[in-house]
């Protein structure tokens, strides 16, 4: 589905990545874990497009995506939700999820502006799919309020919603449980496992062991920029080099 | 949306009944120019208050519709009717090729890069003697005819000019509720969001740029076609600035907000004439107030004050 090889980033003098390998099977949920300032979100922004690596390649189901621009790799059904939530926060949690139908979608400028039939249809059925996500989520009590007036804990999940509206094959999500309460974080961990359920490839940077440990398939450890370790979630409490990692007598 | 439509019949019907109400007379002429002021903070505001992006030249781009409707119907004899269209397409295609580069650029390099624009499309209008005139301006240009009826009174002005400014106000309210207007909006919250569900941001930018700039130049030709002279002074530097307060003074993103600031700020030194010296201080004045109670806009801040004035009379009520 998703294979990242000899990824390097080098920022300035700093390497926030260095000759990252690892590929991700479909239908898994991977949980991309390491200490803070470990490279996890630098990592998310150059599988997204976001940044331009200094380095190495991105295969998205085989084709070389290396430097495509987010909104062409949105168009190949990946999409992520951020770290620090990128909210339209103007906008109400219906219009934002709707932004999320984007790329399912077509009516140009003038359609839109001259109220053309097709684009009236084609606005009906924005509406209803993100309506749907909306129920998905459980968040349609909150469909008419203006993302900045949300609640925390709602804002991640409108994140997730209007990420789902894209029906992306592969979803990455940077710290979704930051900032969540343990209920909170318990009905995320269903939600996540429902959206894999839907057949999409999710990978999870998360700092939540237990929410890890529970929910994914499969793990890859950074550290300090480099791949530490790769494996199964028992494999991973397991090893030796993640926990000294962990325990900060790394080096 | 249907009250949205409601809403827009009344405001429609409103203003087609104003030239009853006032009789003709002077004010008939104000009038028209809040029109054309209208149409320019739409414009600017879809730029601005929708996607975000800050134009401080826009008033260029309302001189180069007047410009080339001017020259075109003189110079070159051609119908007013064909070269209003021309001139938006001519000044589009402009738009949309510079609009490339410097809406690259964000915030403050970008106001300062429409501002080099707007002021060498001023510098155009001054020294192309031969063409614009230059200083001392265009004159002669023919007035638009319809069906026999040519539009050169106040009142017949009023009725072409406010058709259109109504004709730009129902489509950019469409746009904005549609999702090519979400996706403007989103860009405006948060560009990398936007772009990660698909939204090709860059490319929106310039689109809105050129539409942009093609509604400021429909606004020019009508000016110049009404006028029948125009001169380089009315599409300087400071009538950009005029355009932004109004856009900010009636508020970000709405666009009857954009209609209030064009009436206040039009109508506002009419009605300040009788103060004489003191005309400039009470506008300066009035703006800065504005802006510090009503951060919002007019459209924003006027139903608020109501509010606020109705719940303190219901509490005084029942007390
Ligand atoms: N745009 C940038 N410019 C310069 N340095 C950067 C940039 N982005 C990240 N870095 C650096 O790269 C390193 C990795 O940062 P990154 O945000 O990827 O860590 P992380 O694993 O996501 O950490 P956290 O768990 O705190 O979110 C850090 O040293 C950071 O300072
Ligand atoms: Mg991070």
């Amino acid at each position: 589905m998703l294979e990242v090889s000899g990824i390097t980033q080098i920022f300035g003098g700093v390497t926030a990545l260095e000759a990252v390998s690892f590929s991700i099977a479909q239908g898994d949920i991977t949980g991309v874990i390491g200490p803070n300032g470990a490279g996890k979100t630098t990592l998310f922004n150059i599988i997204t497009g976001i940044y331009r690596q200094t380095s190495g390649t991105v295969q998205l189901e085989g084709r070389d995506v290396s430097g495509y621009p987010p909104e062409k790799l949105a168009r190949l059904a990946m999409v992520r939700t951020f770290q620090n939530i990128e909210l339209f926060s103007g906008m109400t949690v219906l219009e934002n999820v709707m932004v999320g139908m984007h790329t399912k979608s077509t009516s140009g400028l003038l359609a839109c502006a001259l109220k053309m039939p097709w684009s009236i249809s084609e606005e009906r059925r924005i509406r209803s799919a993100a309506m749907k996500w909306l129920e998905f989520t459980d968040m349609v009590a909150y469909a008419d309020t203006v993302a900045g007036n949300l609640p925390f804990g709602k804002g991640r999940l409108l994140e997730i919603a209007r990420a789902l509206a894209v029906e992306p094959r592969i979803m990455l999500m940077d710290e979704p449980a930051a900032g969540l309460n343990s209920q909170e974080t318990v009905a995320l961990a269903k939600l996540i496992k429902q959206i894999r359920d839907l057949g999409v490839t999710v990978v999870l940077v998360e700092h939540d062991m237990e929410l890890v440990m529970d929910i994914c398939d499969r793990i890859v450890v950074l550290n300090l920029g480099r791949k530490l370790a790769e494996g199964t979630p028992r494999e991973i409490q397991e090893s030796h080099e993640v926990i000294a990692a962990y325990l900060g007598d790394g080096d | 949306m249907r009250r949205d439509l409601l809403f827009f019949s009344g405001f429609s019907l409103l203003v087609m009944l104003a030239p009853q109400l006032f009789k003709g007379g002077y004010l008939m002429n104000v009038l028209v120019f809040v029109g054309i002021n209208t149409m320019l903070a739409i414009a600017l505001n879809l730029l601005l208050g929708y996607a975000g992006q800050i134009s401080l030249g826009h008033a260029g781009f309302f001189g180069l519709g007047a410009y080339l409707s001017g020259i075109l119907t003189t110079t070159a004899n051609l119908n007013p009717w064909l070269a209003m269209p021309l001139a938006a397409i001519i000044v589009g295609c402009l738009a949309g090729t510079i609009g490339f580069p410097i809406l690259k650029l964000k915030g403050h390099y970008l106001a300062m890069a429409t501002l080099g624009l707007g002021i060498i499309i001023y510098i155009v209008f001054n020294e192309t003697i031969e063409l614009t005139g230059g200083p001392s301006g265009l004159s002669g240009i023919p007035n638009l005819k319809l069906a026999g009826i040519s539009f050169d009174s106040d009142v017949k002005n009023y009725y072409l000019i406010w058709g259109m400014a109504l004709a730009v106000m129902l489509f950019s309210i469409n746009l904005a509720n549609s999702r090519v207007g979400r996706a403007l909006r989103a860009v405006h919250d948060s560009e990398v969001a936007a772009q990660v569900l698909g939204v090709n941001a860059r490319l929106l930018k310039v689109q809105i740029f050129a539409l942009s700039a093609v509604i400021s130049s429909l606004a020019g030709s009508l000016y110049a076609h009404t006028m029948t002279f125009i001169s380089p002074t009315s599409f300087g530097f400071n009538f950009s600035i005029e355009l932004l307060t109004m856009v900010v003074i009636g508020g970000l993103g709405s666009i009857y907000g954009s209609f209030l600031g064009a009436a206040l700020l039009t109508l506002l030194p009419e009605f300040l004439r009788g103060a004489n010296d003191y005309d400039i201080i009470i506008y300066g004045g009035l703006l800065v107030v504005m802006v510090m109670f009503m951060p919002g806009g007019m459209v924003r801040g006027i139903p608020a004050a109501f509010r606020k004035v109705v719940r303190r009379k219901e509490v005084r009520d029942h007390a």
